[in-house]
């Protein structure tokens, strides 16, 4: 079987949109769902595994979402969907006005030049047979700077930006002559190159060493406070969330199950797996040691055939018999800005 | 006193030799873990807690140029053994590991009910039968379908290979089991049902760890002792309570104050500055370059000394 990505078709007919974007808004996801089709022998219709199913939220100018779900959620979907590399199945991305849809050829190219995107391994993001120097060009030779100073000039500058300074000391480096966080330092700065508004930030400093984490998260902030970039932060670990983003959505199974402030989050969450998460994360203390952890039973379902109703019901302690596994839940509003698709708050 | 001792580690040393000089990867390494109990090995990639890890099981790569000191086990003197006798020994009989990415190092061409039956039949002389019978209890342990045992490593999940090769270090009844990074690629749910696991495990077949991780979150899930690693030397040992309400070398509260919290509300800090080359490590202490608490004592080694219990390499305490 072979996956296919299935080529997209906005079916909400072209520039209608399902609602009103704001003027303060820089991404709205709307409604988007991204499948892939299976293919039996390259050829036979096997189904499709729906990553991203039904996934609907509104990102301003200078703010932070952060995504948080475990591997194959499909947070990497809907981050590469927004990156403008896979189709949106149904659905729709709009992005400073931009439709995603609607970009062909070089408008594409345009619209993916726009968005930042900082990888989970550093060091598999760059090239190693590449200088720092070749790395941090080639954005700006694909997206056409063809002045050689104007590409050192850029280079320089977002090379301090990052606190790599001075830049010569590092320019004629290869990748694996620089620790974890330089490395990750440079995947940043390539990522601030062309001057984007959004940073899409896979798992940034889950491969670094503790001590470096928040430096780089500090980073992060601090380039975010001084040009007013939104950020996309997609994580599995909820304890770094907070010192980086303001709003989160939990997502399990290609939906989004929780979205709230992430203080709220932590104080009252709601979702049975949100509370799973949370129980599941530590804190240092020796006390630890002596407890066992409360985990649900099971593992998260196949994305091909999804449970029916709440996606959640086969590990979940509260379940509804009659109810959650029959009808998928909406989201219900439990405090003001905080939406959880639970029957336990209908 | 000593029978309560299943491990004593003295004065190791693991040198690598390299183009460009030797590599001091463990440098004079000492502590001690009690049985029936865990201590976790702290510290930042590159400080050599590996090459501990490596030097105690005597997986030597064929660079070393230098290993020395005394490894105890059940008091006897381990590092006197030849290679051969500790292969018959010790290895898998009396220490086994779960290495780093264990769950992506399994054989894809072989069930994996095999491969945790295989260390029983070279180690313990079972038969095939009796082997994959002490390798079904084993994956009772650590919460595996039993079913699974026909399956290959590609039709399990990271979560369940990851206890597939936990499974395969108890294969052999040890009484210590070396655990290098054993959840850093897991997802949050996974790593708490893997230390579930491993609290299982400790507490019903009596079994010791050494944990090394660079995670001090997690770390508190199964330490009872806790010995902090910096620069290729242990740099404090204490017990997990008192390490985690108040560490006692600046290095480690560096370390404890850089980790984010979910629960209260300090803002996290992080370290200035990298951790020395191995290859030239600094004279005097090797944290003093980054130490915020640096005087002129530290341009020499700082001895060890005891605080109430608790070992520290710092001038500070002498």
């Amino acid at each position: 079987m072979a996956e296919q990505n299935v080529i997209g078709k906005a079916q909400n007919g072209g520039l209608a949109m399902d609602r009103e974007i704001a003027d303060d808004v820089l991404l709205s996801v709307q409604n988007l769902r991204v499948w892939f089709e299976l293919r039996r022998f390259g050829f036979g219709h096997a189904g499709y595994v729906r990553a991203v199913d039904g996934v609907d939220f509104d990102l301003h100018y200078g703010k932070t979402i952060a995504i948080v779900g475990e591997s194959g959620c499909g947070k990497s979907s809907l981050m590469k969907t927004i990156l403008g590399l896979n189709t949106p199945t149904k659905g729709d991305i709009y992005f400073g006005g931009d439709q995603l849809t609607a970009q062909r050829g070089e408008n594409l190219r345009i619209y993916r030049s726009k968005i930042g995107f900082v990888q989970q391994d550093p060091y598999g993001a760059l090239a190693p047979f590449m200088s720092i120097q070749r790395i941090l060009e080639e954005p700006l030779i694909v997206n056409g700077i063809k002045s050689k100073e104007e590409r050192v000039r850029r280079i320089n500058k977002v090379m301090g930006e990052v606190k790599m300074s001075p830049p010569e000391d590092f320019l004629q480096k290869f990748p694996h002559m620089l620790s974890g966080g330089q490395q990750q330092r440079i995947v940043i700065a390539r990522a601030m190159l062309l001057e984007p508004k959004l940073i899409v930030a896979d798992e940034p400093v889950s491969m670094l060493d503790a001590s470096v984490r928040v430096e780089i998260l500090k980073l992060l902030r601090g380039l975010q406070e001084e040009h007013n970039l939104a950020f996309i932060y997609i994580t599995h670990d909820l304890s770094t969330v907070r010192y980086f983003s303001e709003r989160v959505f939990v997502m399990y199974a290609g939906q989004a199950v929780e979205k709230s402030r992430i203080e709220d989050l932590i104080r009252n969450p709601n979702h049975p797996y949100t509370l799973a998460l949370l129980a599941a994360t530590s804190d240092p203390d020796a006390d630890n040691a002596t407890r066992f952890r409360d985990v649900p039973p099971g593992e998260p379902p196949s994305l091909v055939k999804p449970p029916k109703g709440c996606r959640f019901h086969p590990r979940c302690a509260q379940m509804i018999a009659g109810l959650c596994n029959e009808q998928e839940p909406p989201h219900f509003e439990t405090e003001p800005d905080h939406l959880v698709a639970c029957w336990l708050y209908k | 006193m000593t029978d309560k001792i299943l491990l004593s580690v003295e004065d190791l040393v693991l040198h690598f030799r390299t183009s460009k000089g030797d590599v001091r990867a463990v440098d004079g390494v000492n502590f001690r873990l009690g049985r029936d109990e865990a201590v976790v090995v702290l510290g930042e990639s590159g400080c050599g807690k590996t090459s501990l890890a490596k030097a105690i099981l005597r997986l030597l790569p064929k660079n070393v140029s230098t290993y020395s000191g005394r490894v105890y086990l059940n008091g006897e003197d381990v590092m006197q053994l030849s290679d051969e006798q500790y292969r018959r020994q010790v290895r898998w009989l009396r220490m086994s590991m779960v290495p780093q990415a264990a769950m992506n190092s399994l054989n894809p061409v072989m069930k994996v009910g095999d491969q945790v039956a295989e260390p029983c039949i070279i180690h313990n002389g079972l038969n095939k039968e009796q082997a994959l019978a002490q390798a079904s209890k084993m994956f009772q342990h650590v919460g595996v379908p039993l079913d699974f045992l026909h399956r290959y490593a590609f039709e399990l999940s990271g979560g369940m290979r990851q206890r597939v090769a936990i499974a395969m270090s108890l294969v052999t009844s040890p009484d210590l089991i070396v655990l290098d990074e054993p959840t850093s690629a897991l997802d949050v749910l996974t790593q708490a049902n893997i230390f579930n696991v491993l609290k299982g495990i400790k507490s019903e077949l009596g079994i010791s760890f050494i944990l090394i991780t660079h995670d001090i979150a997690t770390s508190s899930e199964l330490a009872n002792s806790v010995a902090v690693m910096y620069a290729g030397q242990i740099v404090e040992t204490s017990d997990a309570h008192r390490f985690f309400h108040e560490p006692l070398h600046p290095y480690s509260q560096k370390l404890m104050a850089s980790v984010p919290r979910l629960r209260g509300h300090q803002e996290p800090d992080f370290i200035t500055g990298q951790p020395p080359s191995l290859l030239f490590p600094p004279t005097g202490c090797r944290f003093a370059e980054r130490c915020t608490k640096r005087f002129d004592r530290c341009s020499q080694e700082p001895p060890i000394t005891e605080q109430d219990g608790r070992l520290v390499k710092c001038w500070l305490y002498s």
